[in-house]
Formats: structure tokens, C-alpha cells, sequence
């Protein structure tokens, strides 16, 4: 928006402003300070609590005047002396590269299918979000229908014999296929209502100078559906940063299914109850997600103005 | 000539396409599929014929899911949770919605920033403050039984409420800028206050995007599993998903029964999906981009 347009806008608010009586202020300011006093309170205080409770040794007994801090000991005891840290931030990333080359390129290139004059569109476009509803705990139960070594099916179809999510080689891997599964139909999602809004007439021009539709797609479509790319890009890292419920009913995240988000459930809800061992694994997650959170708002906040 | 030419040179493409999608299709609702039927035939006869067969229908195994997993009790306890969640989550993001949308602060931005990027924070980097704090809360013994809000209906509730307004205020008030001025300012001429433009005035024009973040959010808190492992310790009061850990044996597990389960479990968010989907799709796309 050009400068004169917002000059003019600003303009008729402040007399709307001015016409409100004391009452509608109070109001006002009532009702967003509420709700911002229970974001505010309930997430971002403990996110930045979380931070400061990462540089101390607290175990989660007595006052927190007695809390110590001792620098940075739990991260470098993270990286020296905890076994399970590595897996987990390697499986972490391998689940962020899967579902990125996996199910998101998947999931695009339905939409692209699917965003035409197509019978049946719709019928296809519902199946494929159809484990969208479903949560990724129950997902976990369902595939152990198919993954079970017994009586799974996979097994009784390919003949062998293998644990599917229980060993620790390929277990990452099946339940990737799992949650891709899920995934594949959320990213098809917003990638057909980023498609919809694109205007016609680029199309057809396209298709006025002779371009294929994969070159209309690749060349005239997607630089158009940059923030909508962006968003996506952004989805599936936060969905692979917190991807916690599938693995925690299948195994509470052992045994090859380590994940930075079971380590830290584990650290703080178990026995052991190490508050500021956890913290910190929970502070790298808040760290990763900050950027890409930033980037997220960048992306939005230039569309709101 | 031309015309007809690409017709025939574009007739494999759509047949492939067809029979890609379709084969793409079936394979999606494989697992839906496969879960249903099983769960539809008893445990004998698959245990003999195996699960690679046809017949030995009955419903039993949703009869003995149904009490063996407690159903009845986490169907309650979930709506307990999902039913208050939502409301209180709707009132709240609506209200500062309306506020964002209508008045210019200098922080506007920022307090939208806020609330938005509150949804995107992975849970557990709320976990260890939160659960400490729910630990040290004490509350009279009739208000919850353990004489803290840890292990109470209270505290996910309010977990659920404070991570899932930030999302639906950014969706709101999206969809309330769309809302003409003058709706609100012919109100104010009626010397209508705040309170009753907000009430008769802008609600009643945002059901559309207040039905489509209902369905999204009853299904979002209804699938919940991390809240409630976190804060939850008594077994009777935790959400559906729990009731699937019961039917799992720990050295034998019955998958006719588990099959029969997860079919209850998704029985709610599938209605939704049958007869909702229209305002789902509207929820989370209103989200991710605009329109």
C-alpha cells in the first residue's frame, strides 16, 4: 500500500476512537489484555522459564530460591554424557528430511493434480485428507494392524518376519511412513487453497505462449506461490520438530525411536525428574522453532500489511 | 487438425493420471480399511485362518472393546476437556480479534505476532514450567482431589485454551478486517457500545469463520494426546486415547479388539469429516493463507 492510502485510512480511526465513551475503553482494553494475559501467561512465560530453567540444576524439589544456576553445564552435558541425545537429534533430522522430500513434495504434487478439471477431484481430494482427522496416536494404532510381527499384514504379505516397529534399524523408517501418511494430506490441503487463489489469467497466458502444463507449473506457478512455499516450508519443519505422539504410543520413544521431544517428556514427567536437564533439551526445540516461527511471521506480517 | 491431434496425444496422459490417482487413492484408505474390517471378525478365525482371509463376521469385539477399554468413561472425560476448551477459546480469540481488527494501537502488529506464534511453539517447551507450576498450585481438596490443579480436568483445559487462541485470533481477525467499516459504524450512529457492536454486530457476521475454527478446534483438542499424558496421572480421567493403551496387552495383544477401538476412537472425528469437511478445510486453510 502506498503512503497516501494508509495517511487517508489512519484519518476516520482516531475519530472512531474518539467517539468511544469510558466505558467502551475499559472495555476494550478488557478484552484484549485477557486473552493476551492467558497467552502471554501460559505459554510465553513458561517458553522464557523454560530458557532460564536450562541453565540450572533444579531437580524440581523445595522453593525456587534454592534453585542453583550453573551456566551452561547441562548443555555440555547434553552433548558429553547422554547417550540418547544424539539419536534423537539425528532422528529428528532425518524425520524433517523424509517428510520434506516425502510426503510435503507428495502431498504439492497431488494438489497439482488435482487443481484442474478433473472428474472426481473432490472424491480424491477427501480421501487424501482423510487421515488428517485422525490423531497421530490413533494413526500409531492403526498401522500396528499392518506393522505387527505376528500377525501384521505387511509380514504375511512379504513373508518375513520382522518386528516393523520394534526394531531399531527400521522402525524410524515405518513410522515415517505412518505419519507421512497424515502429513501427505495436510500439506495437499493448503497447497490446493494456495492454488485456487491463483489468478487465471497467468494460466492462460501461459498456455496462449505454448507451455506445457509442467512448464506452466514450474515456471509461471510456483514463483507465484512463494508464500504459500514459505508456510509449507514452515509446517513441516514445526510438524517434524514435534512429532511426539506416534512414538510415544508405540514405545515412550526408545529403542530407535529417540526424539528430542521424548527425551524431554521423559527428563521431566518420569522418576528422574531432571527439571534443568530437560529444559535445556526443551530449550534447543524452542531455539530451532524461534527461526522458523520468524519466518513464519515475516511471511504473514508483510501480507497484513 | 491441431485440435484433434492434441486430443489424442493428451488421452494416455489423463489415463495415466486416472490410474495413478485411483491406485493412489486405494492405497490411502488401505489402513482405514483394513482397521474396519478386522475389527469386524473374530479373533478365532483369524487366529486360524489368518488375517489374509474372508469371513467369521461379528460384532463382538466392539462390545468387549467398548467395556474393556472404558469407553464410556474417556468418551465423558473427553468432553469434559474438548467441550469448555473450545468455547472458552472461541470467546477469548474472538474478543481480541475483535479488538485487533477494529482499533489501531501502535503495538498492533506485535500483539498479533504474539498471539499467532504462540500455536507454533512445540508443546514440550511449555512442559516442565507448566507441570511444576500445576504441582505447586494448591486448591481446596473439593475443588480437585489432589489438592493441587496437576492431575485435574482444570489444567489441560487451560493448557488447551492458552496454546490454540493465538491461532484462532490471527484466523479471526483475518476474517473480521473483511467485515466493512461501516457495519460497525452505522451501529455506533445507533449509539450501540462496544459491547453490543461486538455482540450483534461483528459475531454474527463471522459464523462462517467461527463454525469452520469450532470443527477444527473440537477435533484438534478431541485429538489431543500430549496434555493429558503430561498433567493427567488417575487413569479415569484421561481422553479416549488412553482406552486404546488398555485394550494393548503387555505380552499379547488381540488386534481384532485394538482395531475394533481405534474404530471408536475415530468415530467422532470421522462424522465430523463425513459431515463437517466443508468447514474443516475452511479452518485450516483460513490459517495458512488468506481466502
Amino acid at each position: 500500500m502506498t503512503r497516501p492510502e494508509r495517511a487517508v485510512r489512519r484519518a476516520p480511526r482516531s475519530r472512531h476512537a474518539r467517539l468511544l465513551t469510558t466505558t467502551d475503553k475499559v472495555v476494550v482494553v478488557l478484552m484484549v489484555t485477557i486473552p493476551a494475559l492467558v497467552v502471554v501467561g501460559l505459554v510465553w512465560l513458561p517458553a522464557i522459564a523454560t530458557v532460564l530453567l536450562s541453565f540450572s540444576d533444579w531437580n524440581g524439589i523445595g522453593d525456587l530460591g534454592d534453585i542453583n544456576f550453573i551456566g551452561g553445564q547441562n548443555y555440555v552435558d547434553l552433548a558429553t554424557n547422554y547417550p540418547p541425545f544424539e539419536p534423537a537429534m539425528r532422528h529428528n533430522l532425518v524425520w524433517l528430511v523424509v517428510f520434506f522430500f516425502g510426503p510435503t513434495l507428495l502431498g504439492i504434487f497431488l494438489a497439482a493434480l488435482l487443481d484442474r478439471e478433473l472428474r472426481g477431484s473432490k472424491i480424491y481430494q477427501s480421501i487424501f485428507f482423510l487421515p488428517v482427522v485422525l490423531s497421530l496416536a490413533l494413526i500409531g494404532f492403526i498401522w500396528q494392524l499392518i506393522y505387527s510381527r505376528d500377525q501384521g499384514l505387511l509380514n504375511t504379505v512379504l513373508g518375513t518376519e520382522v518386528d516393523w516397529f520394534g526394531d531399531p534399524d527400521i522402525n524410524l523408517w515405518a513410522v515415517l511412513v505412518a505419519a507421512g501418511w497424515r502429513h501427505t494430506g495436510y500439506i495437499m490441503l493448503l497447497y490446493l487453497a494456495g492454488l485456487k487463489a491463483v489468478d487465471p489469467a497467468l494460466r492462460e497466458a501461459a498456455a496462449v505462449d505454448g507451455a506445457g502444463e509442467v512448464r506452466t507449473f514450474v515456471q509461471v506457478i510456483w514463483p507465484v506461490m512463494r508464500p504459500v512455499n514459505i508456510i509449507i516450508l514452515v509446517i513441516t519443519v514445526i510438524e517434524s520438530l514435534r512429532a511426539f505422539d506416534i512414538v510415544w504410543v508405540i514405545n515412550k520413544g526408545r529403542n530407535g525411536l529417540e526424539l528430542i521431544s521424548t527425551l524431554v517428556t521423559q527428563n521431566v514427567i518420569g522418576e528422574a525428574s531432571r527439571v534443568g536437564f530437560g529444559s535445556a533439551l526443551a530449550t534447543i526445540m524452542i531455539a530451532i522453532s524461534t527461526v522458523f516461527i520468524a519466518i513464519y511471521l515475516i511471511q504473514v506480517m508483510r501480507e497484513q500489511r | 487438425m491441431t485440435v484433434v491431434g492434441q486430443g489424442r496425444s493428451r488421452r494416455p496422459a489423463r489415463v495415466v493420471l486416472r490410474v495413478f490417482l485411483t491406485v493412489m487413492a486405494v492405497g490411502w484408505l488401505f489402513p482405514v480399511a483394513w482397521a474396519v474390517y478386522n475389527s469386524l471378525r473374530d479373533y478365532d478365525f483369524t487366529s486360524t485362518h489368518g488375517y489374509f482371509s474372508f469371513g467369521g463376521f461379528t460384532l463382538d469385539n466392539y462390545v468387549e472393546a467398548w467395556t474393556r477399554g472404558n469407553f464410556g468413561r474417556t468418551f465423558y472425560n473427553s468432553a469434559v476437556i474438548t467441550i469448555p476448551s473450545v468455547v472458552i477459546t472461541l470467546l477469548l480469540a474472538s474478543c481480541a480479534a475483535f479488538v485487533l481488527a477494529r482499533f489501531s494501537f501502535k503495538f498492533n502488529l506485535l500483539l498479533l505476532a504474539v498471539f499467532t506464534a504462540a500455536n507454533l511453539l512445540p508443546q514440550q517447551a511449555l512442559l516442565v514450567p507448566l507441570f511444576r507450576m500445576f504441582l505447586n498450585i494448591e486448591v481446596p481438596y473439593w475443588f480437585s482431589d489432589s489438592g493441587t490443579l496437576y492431575d485435574t480436568y482444570y489444567a489441560v483445559i487451560a493448557v488447551n485454551i492458552a496454546f490454540q487462541t493465538g491461532f484462532c485470533t490471527f484466523v479471526l481477525s483475518n476474517y473480521m478486517k473483511t467485515i466493512p467499516k461501516e457495519m460497525t459504524e452505522a451501529a455506533l450512529v445507533d449509539g450501540a457500545g462496544v459491547v453490543r457492536q461486538f455482540w450483534q454486530v461483528v459475531l454474527p457476521l463471522c459464523r462462517p469463520a467461527l463454525a469452520a475454527l469450532a470443527t477444527l478446534q473440537i477435533t484438534w483438542v478431541y485429538n489431543d494426546f500430549f496434555w493429558a499424558v503430561a498433567f493427567m496421572r488417575t487413569g479415569d480421567k484421561f481422553p479416549v486415547t488412553s482406552s486404546l493403551q488398555n485394550l494393548r496387552g503387555q505380552f499379547f495383544t488381540d488386534y481384532n479388539l485394538l482395531s475394533a477401538g481405534s474404530v471408536i476412537v475415530a468415530i467422532p472425528t470421522l462424522v465430523i469429516f463425513f459431515v463437517l469437511q466443508r468447514h474443516l478445510r475452511a479452518g485450516l486453510t483460513l490459517g495458512a493463507t488468506k481466502g
